[in-house]
């Protein structure tokens, strides 16, 4: 994840330093491969159709008396009209196909297009959630095989797979600690998150109806046991935990927080977003943990699409899994596997908290992980949390005598490192680096985020990414980084070579215009 | 490895230049004796491209494809038939491995298909603005009633008996942890609507009123009067669409002054997938904007006066908020919205008032042969493309018997329902652009066949 910090001001241009080139302009306002594209709106016609469809039979239509007769003013295009809308517009975005995509936090690593290949195979596509579960044997084998993989890696007990996302998943896993202390009849209210949290813990915890807490951190960047330990009492349900953290370092004391809050009653959800640091080399079973969801988009490659779709799974350990939602499958001793849903619950999973989406989870997601979990192996698994925190060591080195980097003097980081924006001059910020790096060709890394460090930026490499690649981004953030201490005042306009120049959110969060309307509609509205 | 490019010899030095003599080095935090020393046993090594497909192809292989045989399952999931192109645009790197666009200057490509996406929803819906996508419609339809709750500041919501039963489910979770009140019952076989029980309900403790459109037993009942009950007594209407084509045929629940239309957009360019992922649509009038889920994306302009795309009023959301946003939501089902949204410009109005028609009369046509079989009847008099046929006996067994022979017959309503043994012969049909009157004749016959 990345974060925004909203109404933030366009800048002014001030000492431009354009070449002469740039200032040449073109009929079109369009520079060869940079095409500006119009709305579809502004282009289709609600008459045109880029569909062929067969006449329909002349029988008499039953709805109801409400026939659609207003317009519904939604334009078409013709195929060869839409595929040019559409190639157009792929190309004035960043992508990890297009290059380094070092956002911390959020795993930008290599999609396999092997996965794109099975997922599409018509046996997973193009079949129904409600068929008869004898016509879906094979669909119910990935979700299982998948299941017992996500249970194996982690060492837990179970595993919920239908939550839609990470977000999702917390919220499955706040569920099943709210159940299972609703079913000892305890009524606990409060939730402990730590300051570092995604914005997504406290959330989640509020949206299920607890109150939150912040738990300190100490100077190191990790949980302070002791002010955690002086909190628990009857009143705390459980703690929200992000292991490896959101400063990119493990939690040392993970089993010890473990032990403590269940000493005290509670539980411990861990926010699993960044297990792709540890996948193969430690199991969260094993430091005591109750619940986490796994970002099957992040440590097991499944594309992030512009935002999601993601997909959620959450392991659970043996306090919890009894609570864990519908529907789920279970394999019998000769193979076959059934669905425990509504219809056959009462007598297998009697305590569940009930369902949380319709239909089975992301099954689309749940093929492309597999396929990639299978190519690597238990041993290449392994490989790809060694080479993710060797590839994000080897940038913390190499940045750390030209950035401050907050936690770097305590010893090594996880996938991730994290540097501040401290010695910048002039003014100077995070965003203005992060806006160098796009004129670079990079992405930038995440920025702002986590809140405990000033200015903070989060880089994440992943395994991905060659040693070369790596030299040169480092090359690249060193230099605009150094122009940042200097105090470079052209860094407050970039990005200068991107599709837009900074876009003014302000304006946009003060008249929001969420939706097109016909220039005409806006000159009568105006009358 | 074929994913990962780092060499032996690149490890090492990359090692060196850390200042650390082995990779177990820089897992010092994690303690020893959690530590794994090797492979987790039990699971398999790495595999090449050939075997991992054949292994899926197998699996694959075990489920029957609706596509290879009669086909007429809906209640909440549609089969229809998606373009070439549009799957090939959203396969484009740019697209598939792209984020959310949080650096705007360079995801104008995502950004402007989301604002697009906003306008063909808001459109269809007939309401004035469109959120850029949640995870799927039961998840929206919860959402909707805890916004309704935000605007309200009341706790009951009523839920016709013709919302689809695991919407109702995802609801039913959530409340009994943040104490909302939900009124429902079951669904009864009628062929009107339970739109009067629900005016009867309506109060001034009512939070919101949500019904779906056309309806779970596929009956398409007015919204109108609903709506004028429910803000005389400053409750909202909520519509649920799961099949947005039929909002090619039949009026929009804005036109009839629903406040919040949620649904599931499953049905146009991303296909069955056995679930998920999907997409599910969100859209309200214009004044409660402030009080919506999930991501929006606006228009406004860069540095040089072009015209451009950002997410905004990011106010409300969890990454600012925290423990105080609308929701604790992170993220929309972006590429299923573009997938939605392309099949949507393919079609344009035109081609959707014909995909949506040629649905209907389809279904017209279907319920007319199934309802001459003996022992089925056709329980409604309104429908769009999937409607309900009462058999003279349990239909799960009828469903099970006939996908043994190979034809996929519907959702038997004994499977929603478990519990409701008055429910147990119904069937829900479901008729789409991509059914044929041949597979339809063996539907029919085999359908007689179990029957006799």
């Amino acid at each position: 994840m990345s974060m925004l910090s909203e109404g933030r001001p366009t800048r002014q241009e001030e000492n431009l330093n354009m070449t002469d080139d740039a200032s040449i302009s073109t009929h079109t306002g369009n520079r060869a491969l940079m095409v500006d594209e119009p709305l579809i709106f502004e282009i289709g016609s609600p008459d045109r159709s880029g569909v062929d469809l067969p006449e329909a039979p002349q029988v008499e239509s039953r709805l109801g008396g409400l026939e659609r007769e207003a317009p519904i003013a939604i334009p078409g295009l013709s195929e060869g009209e839409m595929m040019r809308h559409y190639t157009r517009l792929s190309r004035q975005n960043y992508a990890i196909d297009v290059g380094l995509f070092p956002l911390g936090s959020c795993t930008m690593k290599h999609n396999p297009r092997l996965n794109e290949k099975m997922a599409r195979l018509k046996g997973f596509a193009d079949i129904h959630p409600l068929q008869p579960v004898d016509s879906v044997q094979g669909a119910l084998g990935v979700i299982n095989e998948l299941a017992v993989w996500l249970v194996k890696l982690t060492g837990m007990h179970g595993v919920a797979m239908t939550p839609k996302a990470g977000a999702h998943g917390e919220l499955c896993g706040i569920l099943c600690i709210r159940a299972a202390l609703e079913a000892r009849g305890d009524a606990r209210e409060v939730i402990l998150v730590p300051e570092s949290a995604h914005g997504t813990n406290p959330a989640t915890a509020a949206f299920a109806g607890y109150k939150v807490e912040d738990i300190p951190a100490n100077a190191a960047g990790r949980v302070d046991l002791e002010a955690l330990k002086a909190r628990l009492g009857p009143d705390v349900a459980g703690v929200m935990i992000t292991n490896p953290n959101t400063c990119g370092l493990f939690e040392p004391d993970m089993k010890a927080i473990s032990d403590a809050v269940h000493a005290a009653g509670g539980y411990v959800y861990c926010d699993g977003a960044n297990f792709n640091a540890i996948v193969g080399k430690v199991r969260p079973g094993d430091l005591g943990i109750d619940a986490m969801h796994i970002n099957l988009h992040k440590t097991f490659s499944t594309p992030h699409g512009g935002g999601g779709p993601g997909s959620g799974p959450v392991v659970l350990s043996e306090a919890l899994s009894p609570y864990g939602p519908l529907p789920f499958t279970e394999r019998h001793a000769d193979g076959h596997i059934t669905l425990v849903e509504e219809e056959t619950v009462e007598d297998r999973h009697p305590h569940t908290f009930g369902r949380m989406s319709a239909f089975h989870g992301q099954m689309g997601m749940f093929t492309r992980a597999l396929a990639y979990i299978l190519s690597h192996g238990a041993d290449g698994l392994k490989q790809v949390a060694e080479d993710a925190v060797l590839n994000a060591n080897y940038i913390l080195r190499s940045l750390e005598h030209v950035l401050e980097a907050p936690f770097a003097k305590s010893g090594p980081c996880m996938h991730e490192a994290l540097f501040s924006d401290k010695g910048f001059t002039n003014d100077l910020t995070t965003l203005d680096l992060a806006k160098g790096m796009i004129d670079e060709g990079y992405h930038p890394m995440t920025m702002y985020f986590p809140l405990v460090v000033h200015g903070a930026m989060l880089v994440e490499p992943t395994e991905t990414e060659s040693k070369a690649a790596i030299d040169q981004f480092v090359g690249a953030f060193r230099s605009v980084a150094e122009r940042a201490k200097a105090g470079d005042e052209t860094l407050k306009s970039a990005p200068y070579f991107a599709p837009r120049r900074r876009l003014d959110e302000t304006q946009a969060a003060r008249k929001p215009i969420l939706v097109w309307t016909e220039p005409e509609e806006f000159a009568q509205a105006a009358e | 490895m074929r994913y990962l490019p780092l060499t032996p010899d690149d490890r090492q030095s990359m090692l060196s230049k850390i200042g650390v003599q082995s990779i177990d080095d820089l897992f010092v935090d994690v303690p020893e004796e959690a530590r794994l020393n090797g492979p987790i046993e039990g699971l398999p090594m790495h595999a090449g491209e050939m075997a991992v497909e054949a292994h899926m192809k197998a699996l694959a292989k075990k489920n029957h494809a609706a596509g290879d045989m009669p086909f007429f399952l809906g209640a909440g999931a549609y089969r229809h038939h998606v373009p070439a192109s549009v799957d090939h645009i959203i396969q484009r790197g740019e697209f598939l491995t792209a984020y959310t666009p949080y650096q705007p200057e360079i995801a104008q490509g995502t950004l402007q298909t989301l604002f697009e996406f906003q306008t063909q929803v808001a459109r269809l819906f007939g309401v004035d603005v469109a959120n850029a996508s949640m995870y799927d419609g039961s998840t929206a339809c919860w959402e909707a009633i805890t916004m309704a709750r935000r605007i309200t500041k009341r706790g009951k919501a009523i839920l016709s008996s013709g919302l689809h039963p695991h919407y109702v489910s995802v609801a039913k979770t959530m409340a009994r942890f943040t104490k909302d009140d939900l009124a429902y019952q079951a669904p009864t076989l009628d062929a009107a609507t339970d739109g009067q029980s629900l005016l009867d309900q309506i109060d001034d403790e009512t939070s919101c009123v949500v019904v779906q459109y056309p309806d779970i037993l596929g009956r398409i009942g007015e919204l109108s009067a609903i709506a004028e009950k429910a803000h005389q007594h400053k409750a909202l209407l909520v519509a649920v669409v799961t099949e947005p084509v039929a909002l090619g045929a039949i009026r929009s629940p804005g036109e009839m002054d629903a406040d919040i239309v949620v649904g599931e957009g499953q049905s146009l360019g991303v296909g069955l997938q056995f679930g998920g992922p999907y997409v599910g649509l969100f859209g309200c009038k214009q004044k409660y904007v402030r009080q919506m889920p999930g991501r929006l994306c606006g228009e406004t302009v860069d540095a040089e006066g072009k015209r451009g795309f950002v997410l905004t009023l990011s106010t409300r959301e969890q990454h600012i908020r925290r423990e105080k946003a609308t929701s604790n939501i992170c993220t929309n089902s972006g590429l299923c919205a573009l997938a939605f949204s392309a099949h949507m410009t393919l079609l344009g109005e035109k081609g959707l008032r014909e995909l949506a028609m040629l649905n209907h009369k389809k279904a017209v046509q279907a319920a007319d042969r199934l309802s001459q079989v003996n022992g089925v009847k056709l329980l409604n008099d309104s429908f769009f493309n999937e409607f309900t046929l009462v058999l003279d006996k349990d239909a799960r067994p009828v469903v099970r018997q006939l996908a043994d022979q190979k034809i996929l017959a519907g959702v038997s309503l004994g499977r929603l329902y478990p519990d409701e043994t008055a429910l147990a012969h119904g069937l829900l049909v479901a008729v789409t652009e991509t059914s044929t009157e041949e597979e339809l004749e063996e539907f029919a016959t085999a359908l007689e066949g179990a029957l006799s």
